[in-house]
């Protein structure tokens, strides 16, 4: 079915398009998000997309205070933290994600284990416009 | 089926230098790497003729960005008076210069040379607070970056997955930050020669000097538990959970083993070498640990044939207060989730039966990045010479230390064993 090459670029093309697209290798079955072209479970290269759901629940946590300059021009920073997190899906398979619909100033309070879902945030414009992979409460 | 890693020709180090450690903006990264190579030369017992010197090895992370200046090997080579012997840089982030060392061993292991510099140096004082985390970030993991975590976050999340799995709280952390800072002021090259009970009585003093409301903290962790005075960077890490931005060189001198004592009656030997990797936090099968560091130990361990246990003491990678526990861990000090408790119960202090960071570990030492493996090194080392002056471990039978090194958010990992013998 998809052609694309099981690389970085193709992944950000399936975000934009609000699907989560990662990797399923033919020979062993082991699951990697973003995809991968070579399988680190088996070292075989026979590998296919499979999308993901999106849902699954928060396995770790950190309450960014002093942001790095790509956030802080979103007006992130010291006054307004913002939570990323690790996220374990349905699937077995963990992602990196910001965390949203939770209290970035009460970090303490979040529960690792928390139920999430999979949202899309659009970041930047114009050419360099990209939506990128969030989680909701 | 893994051999067994051995050395084909031993090594043993002679001298070493190190820098003191701080930010000195009229300094740069030649002068620091100048003033530890004289330590050096001064420290070999019998003395080096540095004609006698057949190649170099230099970590450095950071010059590329930060001082817009890249091929550092020939600017050491000219520094040093050393063209036209062989010079390499290594890069491995925060393990540069752990690596110089690992390729300084191998190079004499392998019978090419006979005695190598390794060395480590790094300047991160003439930029902004902002753009040194945006530079070291080029460390992280690109995945890590792009959903809008730092350094100090990757480490912060590990934090969390530690204590939902143990039970641990902040407090864990405040003992680590308590033990290193009560190192630092018995070690004259530190940062930060200050326990925590000296920075929380400053901050009374100043208070009352400027005649503002006097802090009552009942003790060194009601201080750290004051975001006023500790505040947060990336919960749970606060800002004493971080090491500071540090300038600063280190070096050692390496001999083969059978040519060691035309240099020093006490030369300490290396009993073993490991080097390993790291999936990024996505891709990591236990946020808990660092699969880097596992490998490392272990092929350390099985190179000497020691185990976790026969090593008396270590310098342990704190680049954040929350890595010295996992790491503990990972290289078999204590089970996995005691950690913690063994902190508590001052298992790591000074005169605990495992002292972990004499030297006040990167929390209160300092890490000059680029300089910091060679540095933890140099602290092995002096302690297992003896000469560690008020910081030396009170136990007449010191034999075998350790210095284990990270690059990264936990991509690359040395850990390095040295033996008295």
């Amino acid at each position: 079915m998809e052609k694309k090459p099981l690389n970085d670029a193709s992944y950000e093309q399936y975000l934009n398009d609000r699907r989560i697209m990662g990797s399923r290798c033919r020979k062993c079955g082991a699951l990697a998000l973003p995809p991968r072209p070579i399988c680190i479970a088996c070292h075989g290269s026979d590998l296919e997309w499979v999308e993901f759901k999106g849902k699954g629940k928060l396995a770790a946590l950190t309450s960014i205070v002093v942001a790095p300059p790509a956030m802080a021009r979103e007006g992130f920073g010291r006054n307004n933290p913002y939570i990323v997190g690790v996220v374990e899906l349905d699937e077995g398979v963990n992602a990196v994600a910001r965390i949203t619909g939770v209290d970035a100033r009460n970090p303490g309070q979040i529960r690792v284990g928390m139920p999430l879902r999979a949202d899309f945030a659009s970041k930047g414009d114009g050419d360099a416009k990209q939506i990128a992979l969030v989680f909701k409460s | 089926m893994v051999r067994k890693r051995k050395l084909a020709r031993g090594v043993a180090v002679v001298g070493g230098g190190l820098t003191k450690l701080g930010l000195f903006k009229d300094r740069n990264c030649k002068d620091f790497f100048a003033e530890a190579y004289t330590e050096m030369i001064g420290s070999v017992d019998k003395g080096i003729d540095p004609k006698d010197i057949d190649a170099v090895y230099v970590g450095n992370f950071t010059n590329d960005f930060f001082v817009k200046q890249a091929h550092w090997a020939p600017i050491i080579a000219d520094l040093l008076g050393l063209v036209p012997k062989p010079v390499t840089r290594t890069e491995g982030a925060c393990a540069s210069s752990a690596l110089a060392f690992r390729e300084g061993v191998l190079a004499i292991a392998s019978g090419m040379y006979d005695i190598v510099l390794v060395g480590g140096f790094e300047q991160m004082s003439k930029c902004s607070t902002e753009e040194v985390a945006e530079g070291l970030a080029m460390a992280a993991s690109p995945y890590e970056v792009a959903a809008g975590f730092t350094f100090p976050g990757v480490f912060g999340t590990m934090a969390t997955a530690y204590f939902a799995k143990y039970g641990a709280t902040r407090e864990a952390l405040f003992n680590v930050t308590i033990k290193s800072h009560n190192n630092a002021p018995l070690n004259p090259k530190a940062q930060f020669p200050m326990t925590i009970r000296d920075f929380m009585n400053a901050r009374i003093e100043r208070a009352k000097t400027k005649g503002e409301p006097v802090p009552a903290w009942k003790d060194e962790k009601a201080y750290l538990a004051d975001p006023a005075a500790n505040p947060p960077v990336a919960w749970p890490m606060h800002l004493f959970d971080c090491c500071p931005i540090s300038d600063g060189a280190a070096c050692l001198l390496l001999v083969a083993e059978d040519m060691a004592r035309k240099f020093t009656d006490a030369p300490i030997h290396v009993a073993g070498l490991g080097q390993g990797s790291g999936y990024s936090l996505h891709a990591k099968k236990d946020l808990t640990s660092y699969e880097a560091t596992r490998a490392a130990g272990t092929e350390a361990y099985e190179m000497s044939g020691l185990s976790p246990k026969d090593i008396q003491f270590a310098e342990v990678h704190d680049c954040f207060s929350i890595a010295e526990l996992v790491h503990m861990e990972d290289l078999g000090f204590v089970k996995p989730g005691e950690a913690h408790r063994a902190v508590a119960d001052g298992m790591t202090r000074l005169d605990g039966p495992r002292p972990i960071n004499t030297s006040g570990g990167l929390k209160s030492k300092g890490h000059p990045v680029g300089a910091t493996g060679v540095a933890q090194l140099y602290e092995v080392w002096t302690q297992l010479r003896g000469k560690a002056g008020k910081r030396q471990i009170p136990n007449p039978n010191l034999r075998v230390g350790a210095a284990h090194n990270l690059g990264g958010t936990g991509g690359t990992c040395t850990f390095t064993i040295l033996e008295r013998r």
